[in-house]
C-alpha cells in the first residue's frame, strides 16, 4: 500500500523477526527472550552457555551490519554523551533487574503472555522514559 | 540448548532490532519525545513483535510444555510490587536518557564500541547489584 512510510515497514518487519525469536524460544526451549534477564543470567549463571551464545549472535548481527551495510545503522551514539551513556547504563541495568524484565521480557515476551505485572511495567517504563527524553530534548 | 541454535536465535533477534530501527539511540529518542517531532514507527515493532509472538505463546500454553520435552516455567505470581514499579521507572529514566535498553545496547557493541561499552559496562553491574533480595524483607545483607 502506498499510503505507509518508508519506515513503517522494516520496523513491522524486524519487529515481526524479533516477536519470531521470543515466540519460537518460549514454545520450543520455554525461555523467555528478555535481554535483560539473558545478560544478567548469562554474568551469573545458572545456565550460561546458551545465553553467552544467544549474546553473541545480538553481537553478530551488528557485526554483520556494520561489515555488509553501506550506511551506520545506529547513528544516534555520535550525539551521545559519556557520562550520559554511562548514567543511563547504570540505570537501566539496575532498573531491569529490580523489575524482572527490559522492553522484551516485559514488553514482548509479558505481554504475550498477558502479564498483568509486564502490563504495568511497560505502562510505566514507557511512561517514565517519554517524560524523560521529552524533558532532556526541551532543555538541548 | 545446542549453541548453535541459540547463537541463531540472537543473530535473528538482532537483525531484527538493527531493521526495525531500534539500534538507532536516535530513532528511539525520536520515539520517545512525542511533543517534539515524533516519529511514531517505533510503535510497529512492538506491534509487529507481539502480532508473530502472541499467537506462540498461545500455542505454548495451550500445549502445557516445552516443544523439546521441557516444562514451561511458571510466571512469578508475586503481582505488582514495589521492586517492578520502582524497577520500571529506573530502567525508563535510563531508556529516555540516552534511547538505548540492553538488547540494542549489546548490537551496539559492533557498531560503536567505545560508546557501547560506556553504557553495557555500568549496565552489567547495575544487573548483577540491583537484583531484589528474595528473602529477608528487611533488605539486610545474609552474606
Amino acid at each position: 500500500m502506498s499510503i505507509i512510510t518508508p519506515a513503517i515497514g522494516p520496523a513491522l518487519a524486524g519487529g515481526a523477526l524479533i516477536g519470531l525469536v521470543c515466540g519460537t524460544m518460549w514454545l520450543v526451549h520455554g525461555r523467555i527472550s528478555g535481554i535483560a534477564g539473558i545478560a544478567r543470567l548469562a554474568l551469573q549463571g545458572p545456565d550460561r552457555v546458551w545465553r553467552l551464545w544467544f549474546l553473541a549472535g545480538l553481537f553478530a548481527a551488528g557485526l554483520i551490519a556494520r561489515l555488509a551495510w553501506p550506511h551506520d545503522l545506529a547513528p544516534g551514539y555520535a550525539s551521545l554523551g559519556w557520562l550520559q551513556l554511562i548514567v543511563a547504563g547504570a540505570l537501566v541495568g539496575t532498573g531491569t533487574a529490580l523489575a524482572n524484565g527490559c522492553t522484551s521480557g516485559h514488553g514482548i515476551c509479558g505481554l504475550s503472555r498477558l502479564s498483568s505485572r509486564s502490563l504495568v511495567a511497560v505502562v510505566t517504563f514507557m511512561a517514565v522514559a517519554a517524560i524523560t527524553a521529552s524533558i532532556l530534548a526541551a532543555l538541548a | 540448548m545446542k549453541p548453535a541454535n541459540a547463537l541463531f536465535a540472537g543473530l535473528v533477534f538482532g537483525l531484527g532490532l538493527l531493521i526495525s530501527g531500534m539500534a538507532d539511540p536516535a530513532r528511539v529518542l525520536g520515539f520517545l519525545t512525542p511533543l517534539q517531532g515524533w516519529n511514531p514507527t517505533l510503535a510497529f515493532v512492538m506491534g509487529g513483535a507481539l502480532a508473530v509472538a502472541a499467537p506462540l505463546f498461545a500455542l505454548a500454553r495451550r500445549r502445557g510444555k516445552a516443544l523439546d520435552g521441557g516444562i514451561l516455567p511458571d510466571l512469578p505470581r508475586r503481582g505488582v510490587d514495589r521492586a517492578l514499579i520502582g524497577g520500571s521507572v529506573l530502567f525508563g529514566l535510563g531508556w529516555g536518557l540516552a534511547g538505548i535498553c540492553p538488547g540494542p545496547g549489546i548490537v551496539g557493541l559492533a557498531l560503536h564500541p567505545l560508546q557501547a561499552l560506556a553504557f553495557l559496562v555500568p549496565m552489567a553491574l547495575g544487573l548483577v547489584l540491583g537484583q531484589p533480595r528474595k528473602d529477608g524483607a528487611s533488605g539486610k545483607k545474609t552474606r
